[in-house]
């Protein structure tokens, strides 16, 4: 960063380095991306927010002990979880250049993540099904939107990281690819980081 | 905080209290002798809330103008002595900081919040609209063995409901009190959001579906003085407004006698007031059915719904084991639940699970079903407002 | 007219048809017509004269955040009109509907005239304006040759401009939101606005909130980032310190607009019961949720333009700002207390007399480091040498007119005179008190300001002269009146008024709306003349003997803003380098690295603004259609790697040689 040259107003004056300041592209994308990042959790805070105001208010209806199961739940963390810890394997494969690695263990954290969409769909159309939708009562309008949000994420993470895959096959492992491989660690990490805010805020402290 | 303690602690220092209140008052007067004109109700008010709201106000705008009106009338000075064409202005391009200077640009808007904020404190806490009056005028301490009236107030599409139940009365747009007694409204709405306001009387309050808020007043100017929805509701909003009579004794006798010559007022009744309606004529009711505000106020008036206080009621038991009462403390807003609440016990915990699968389908027609109306949960309702209830 | 028979949906056209379209409507159709003409004109011109290409190719396109930053002035300034027609309706209704008129608008029409105000006024004009501002000159006054994401800013812009766009549709295709201009539910909800009016609110707020989000993220980037060497914090201008608090504040509450608005989506296209009264929706969620990013969203309006007075007052008082530090830590306070306060916005709401007095006194609190910016403009004019040249004529008119706007204000804070003053005309005066007087003044300021240096022409003075006489009387004469008939206690958004002594109020009000229209007719006549006069009005450099770095290039600044990066030693860093004998460079020169132009932006906001379309109008196929090609199309710009080049040498050396007054030597004094 340029901006951390030290000057000094009493110092003879320079006006211009002999090498100019270079900014390579995408030189600010890990800062902006983590404000990006920041900004979603926003929205998450407000999601969880919602769920904290509403998630007693039942209408009539169930509460969370009667509708949540736990054990699949914890499944389903595991899935995410896992996804994470095979992320992680990829970037190790990609710092050395193992671009045959990385490409295995993406389409694995692929295969977790659709795994764990898989179970999250299961208990949405079992809830729906048996009558509990979004329309339900406020806690269940409040349940959907926050676990739904962050399962759209993760349909979103998939896509891009097929996305992904694709350019690294085309490219190879360029700069800019290895980039966007590490952006999309943060966002897969952060995903990670707010489901198991949603397991304990909404299913632990919901059934326990 | 206690506000016995805030008040105490006031009576330490009259003197610049007092004097504040002094310029305060003056500042008031001048703000209301410039509209006096056209006699406004806030600066002209009938009541004592609403004298103190004006006082409040007026004490706050005096202490702003003490910075104000200087700082005014240095950026005029300024602006004009040290044009570029005056050779005769010091210029002086190195004068960009002064400690002390500084110090004071902070320290001078500082003073001014610090009483500014006490005033808020106190005056907030003493004249929060759920406080029961102490006074009924500057000098008139409330007389205890006067019961306070009670009028419940329901904000509907587009027209003020008032139900007197010490009197087994109601009436559309039109209220009435006599002079000197406290009076204790207690508001809700049927559907939007409204604001309870009379200038004349005291501040303005928001009327809210399934809750209740609470707005103390007192009328000490016999007359009649304009009330109307203050929150912008809808179509018929402009219209929304009512006569407020502050009347001697007899004369409210006498009125009430007048309005208990009206039809009576049940449920179904009520159904057909509630239709949207616009710039409506005051009306008057006995009160027929004496469980209608609490029907309102709970969303259970049809056969077959349930209260919001019962279920309310029976989650917090079946969840907590009937200990924790009331899980929205601290908002008054929510006070319909958590007053209604014990009251409306009744264990009633049948309907807890039922699966109500049509209620998407029941939502999507516009009309109402006699097969909707036997719904448990209050969907009637929603189906009535969705239809387009403009007139013109 | 408002009652409409019900519609079935159709597959292809969703609730959309030929009922949709206010043909019965005189005013609609009238206004219609001339839009159709004057679009049909445009259009013809611009294929006329083939300019087609050269708006698509230098403009459109283009991720240069100077003509970006143009392009948003430009859009703020077009809705600017549509706004204020809307104001002048309801001026003109107010005065008419007296002694037992209903006036010439109906509840249907007027209610959506109010709502579009407000939306329009706050979201396509003042955030483009402000947006606009920060992204012409901060990457200037930092040193900079571009923002950190070039194409982004494209993005951003475009997405904003969709959102106008569809807020603009509904003008003649449906209706717009009847709620007021925060769409507080359950009115919002089905159950009282089954109509469209609240789906193009969403959906137009939805879609600019995404450019004004990533807009925000960039600039902070920008500022964090690529700034010059030696250009540590406590040295960047002070228009920059106030953007990247400005910044900070739109990363930090725009997504809260976000999640609301989409809370509020699920109620109305899914059956959820968020802000319903049904089975446990709570209506007053909503409006702490709305006003948790609303009260940010008023000091992301104001910051920047304190920012701009700061330069233009320190700029033609030809002295250094005074106090830089003290205003800086002033910024800062606002940002944080800003978040602090937003439940002023609902004292009558019924919270207990402890939040009540918690949040008035914090709002208070506010006015501390207000306070302190005003007497630091007071003193920085102290042994001055002011030169009333527009942008400070602006300057010295906001002094005096925000400081009213901030007293109303705090008396708005003290919660017992809030009951009495909230939803009054006195609340409608206070907050264009300061809009008027802060942000749209400044904006004024600012556009007075940069626009040589945008262009390399002054705006005209006469034209000018009149057109700020017009507005600050015209100010005063309208909104007077509506002080003090809300201290009489006259309610906002009132159609039809009963009592006959409030009617010359209005009066006054509407002819004070009249001056400001001529205001704004001398601002188009200020540009229109300044174009026509360009050469007798043009400018080097330096025009105002300026101190900020965005002056120490030529006017127009070249693509690449500077040949060599500047060092940067002092605060004011253009006066330094003017005291301290620097001369521009005549050799030396390198290839310059630049982003490329890009088609993306558009594509993808124009789809964006048909997958809101359709939506809109429950037009499923469409919706589904749009949605995958709004991903497809996202996924191919991402296999775009090709996003730089270079300015060959040449070029750059034709560029310096040839530029009006390469350094700014010749023009000091």
């Amino acid at each position: 960063m340029s901006s951390t040259m030290e000057t000094s107003p009493d110092q003879a004056r320079v006006w211009h380095l002999d090498e100019e300041p270079h900014h390579e592209e995408g030189h600010s994308t890990p800062l902006g991306f983590w404000m990006y990042l920041m900004s979603d959790c926003l929205i998450f805070a407000i999601l969880f927010a919602t769920y904290a105001v509403l998630g007693d208010r039942y209408g009539g209806g169930p509460d969370q002990k009667a509708l949540f199961d736990l054990w699949l739940i914890a499944l389903n963390t595991a899935m995410l979880l896992l996804s994470s810890i095979t992320y992680g394997f990829a970037m190790l494969h990609m710092d050395r250049g193992n671009q045959q690695g990385l490409r295995k263990w993406l389409l694995i954290t692929a295969a977790f993540g659709a795994a764990f969409l898989v179970i999250e769909l299961y208990e949405f159309y079992h809830l729906i099904h048996a009558g509990y939708g979004p329309s339900r009562s406020a806690f269940l309008s409040s349940f959907f939107a926050l676990v739904g949000t962050h399962g759209l994420h993760v349909t979103f993470g998939i896509v891009w990281l097929f996305v992904l895959l694709a350019q690294i096959k085309k490219h190879g492992l360029t700069n800019s690819n290895k980039r966007r491989v590490e952006t999309l660690s943060m966002f897969w990490h952060f995903l990670d980081v707010i489901w198991i805010g949603v397991f304990t805020i909404v299913y632990l402290m919901g059934t326990i | 905080m206690n506000i016995d303690m805030i008040q105490m602690r006031n009576r330490r220092s009259p003197f610049p209290r007092q004097l504040i209140k002094l310029a305060g008052r003056t500042t008031a007067l001048g703000l209301a002798a410039l509209l006096s004109a056209c006699s406004g109700d806030v600066m002209s008010p009938a009541g004592h809330v609403a004298v103190q709201l004006r006082n409040i106000m007026g004490i706050s705008t005096f202490l702003m103008l003490l910075i104000v009106i200087p700082v005014m009338v240095a950026v005029c000075i300024f602006a004009w002595h040290y044009r570029a064409s005056n050779k005769r202005a010091e210029y002086d391009p190195e004068f960009h900081h002064s400690t002390s200077l500084e110090l004071l640009t902070w320290a001078a808007p500082l003073t001014i919040i610090v009483w500014l904020g006490a005033i808020t404190w106190v005056g907030t806490h003493q004249l929060d609209p759920y406080r029961p009056l102490e006074k009924i005028d500057a000098r008139t301490p409330v007389d205890p063995d006067v019961e306070p009236l009670i009028i419940q107030t329901v904000s509907m599409d587009w027209k003020w409901m008032f139900i007197y139940p010490q009197y087994g009365i109601a009436t559309i747009n039109e209220v009435a009190a006599p002079i000197d007694r406290p009076i204790k409204f207690e508001l809700t709405s049927t559907e939007v959001m409204n604001a309870f306001h009379v200038p004349a009387l005291a501040g303005m309050i928001y009327t809210m579906a399934g809750m209740q808020t609470t707005l103390w007043a007192v009328g000490n100017d016999p007359g009649v003085y304009e009330g109307r929805s203050s929150h912008y509701s809808g179509a018929g909003f402009s219209g929304m407004s009512f006569d407020f009579h502050v009347l001697q004794q007899t004369e409210f006798d006498q009125w009430i006698g007048k309005v208990e010559q009206g039809e009576a007022l049940d449920r179904q009744y009520y159904f057909e007031l509630a239709e949207p309606s616009e710039n409506v004529e005051p009306m008057f009711f006995s009160l027929a059915d004496p469980d209608l505000y609490h029907a309102i106020l709970n969303r259970c008036l049809r056969p077959g719904e349930v209260c919001m206080d019962e279920q309310m009621m029976n989650e917090h038991a079946r969840k907590n084991g009937g200990v924790k009462g009331a899980h929205h403390g601290g908002a008054h807003a929510m006070s319909a639940e958590e007053q209604a609440g014990p009251a409306k016990a009744s264990g009633n915990g049948t309907e807890e699970l039922q699966v109500d699968a049509n209620q998407d389908s029941s939502r999507a027609t516009p009309d109402t079903d006699p097969g909707t109306e036997l719904e448990p949960v209050s969907m009637s309702d929603r189906s009535r407002a969705a239809q387009p209830g403009q007139q013109n | 007219m408002a009652t409409e028979a019900i519609h079935e949906p159709t597959f292809l056209l969703g609730k959309l048809g030929w009922h949709s379209i206010p043909l019965y409507d005189p005013v609609i159709l009238g206004t219609f017509i001339g839009v159709v003409v004057l679009g049909t004109l445009l259009v013809g011109a611009l294929t006329y004269y083939k300019l087609w290409s050269y708006l698509w190719t230098e403009w459109f396109t283009s991720v240069d955040h100077k003509k970006i930053g143009i392009m948003y002035m430009v859009l703020g300034l077009v809705m600017f009109l549509r706004g204020f027609a809307d104001a002048i309706m309801m001026r003109l209704q107010q005065v008419l509907a007296f002694n037992g008129s209903e006036g010439y608008l109906n509840a249907h029409h007027y209610d959506q005239v109010f709502t579009a105000h407000g939306v329009i006024m706050i979201f396509f004009v003042a955030m483009p304006f402000v947006t606009g501002l920060m992204n012409y000159a901060v990457p200037l006054q930092i040193g900079a040759r571009d923002v950190s994401f070039p194409f982004l800013n494209n993005f951003s812009f475009w997405m904003t401009a969709s959102g106008a766009g569809l807020t603009m549709i509904s003008l003649f295709v449906g209706e717009y939101a009847k709620t007021g201009w925060l769409a507080f539910p359950p009115l919002s909800e089905l159950s009282s606005s089954p109509d469209v009016g609240v789906d193009y609110y969403i959906w137009g707020l939805q879609i600019a909130g995404v450019g004004t989000t990533l807009s925000g993220i960039n600039l902070l980037a920008t500022i964090i980032k690529m700034r010059a060497p030696g250009m540590t914090l406590m040295r960047m201008p002070i228009f920059t310190w106030t953007s990247l608090c400005t910044n900070v504040l739109i990363v930090a509450s725009f997504p809260v607009l976000t999640a609301t608005l989409a809370l509020l989506t699920l109620d109305r296209y899914m059956g959820a019961n968020f802000f319903t009264n049904e089975v446990g929706g709570n209506p007053m969620l909503y409006i702490n949720l709305i006003w948790i990013w609303g009260h940010p969203e008023v000091y992301i309006l104001i910051l920047p333009l304190f920012g701009v007075f700061s330069e233009v007052v320190a700029t033609f008082s030809a002295k250094r700002l005074f106090g830089y530090s003290s205003m800086v830590y002033a910024t800062i306070c606002i940002t944080i207390l800003s978040y602090l306060v937003w439940l002023h916005h609902f004292f009558t709401m019924g919270s207990g007399a402890t939040v009540n007095s918690f949040f008035g006194i914090a709002t208070m609190i506010i006015s501390i480091p207000t306070g302190a910016k005003l007497f630091n403009w007071l003193f920085t004019m102290y042994r001055g040498r002011i030169r009333y040249e527009l942008p400070m004529m602006w300057a010295v008119a906001f002094m005096l007119t925000f400081a009213i706007g901030g007293m109303t204000g705090v008396m708005l804070a003290v919660p017992p005179a809030d009951f009495i003053l909230h939803n009054s005309l006195f609340l409608v005066a206070h907050f264009h008190n300061v809009i008027i007087g802060g942000v749209v003044f400044g904006v004024f300021a600012g556009i007075n300001y940069w626009f040589p240096k945008a262009f390399g022409f002054k705006l005209d003075r006469f034209w000018g002269l009149i057109s700020f006489w017009c507005w600050v009387i015209g100010f005063w004469v309208a909104f007077t009146p509506l002080y003090i008939v809300g201290l009489m206690g006259v309610t906002r958004r009132m159609r039809v008024f009963d009592d006959p002594s409030l009617h010359i109020w209005f009066i006054i009000a509407g002819f004070g709306a009249l001056f400001i229209a001529a205001g704004i007719f001398a601002l188009l006549m200020q540009i229109f003349v300044s174009i026509k006069n360009r050469k007798a009005l043009a400018v080097d450099g330096d025009p105002w003997d300026a101190r900020t770095l965005e002056w120490a290039t030529s006017s127009p600044p070249p693509d690449y803003n500077f040949a060599f990066t500047p060092v940067v030693y002092a605060v004011d860093a253009w006066s330094d380098m003017k005291a301290n004998g620097y001369t521009a460079p005549t050799s030396g020169f390198k290839p310059i690295h630049m982003p490329r132009s890009s088609g993306a932006g558009v594509i993808l906001s124009g789809i964006a603004l048909v997958l809101g379309f359709a939506l809109v109008w429950h037009i499923w196929w469409l919706a589904v259609v749009s949605f995958v090609g709004l991903i497809a199309a996202a996924i191919r710009h991402t296999f775009d790697y090709d996003r730089d080049y270079h300015i060959p040498v040449e070029t750059v050396i034709r560029t310096e040689t040839g530029r009006l007054a390469p350094s700014g030597v010749s023009t000091q004094g």
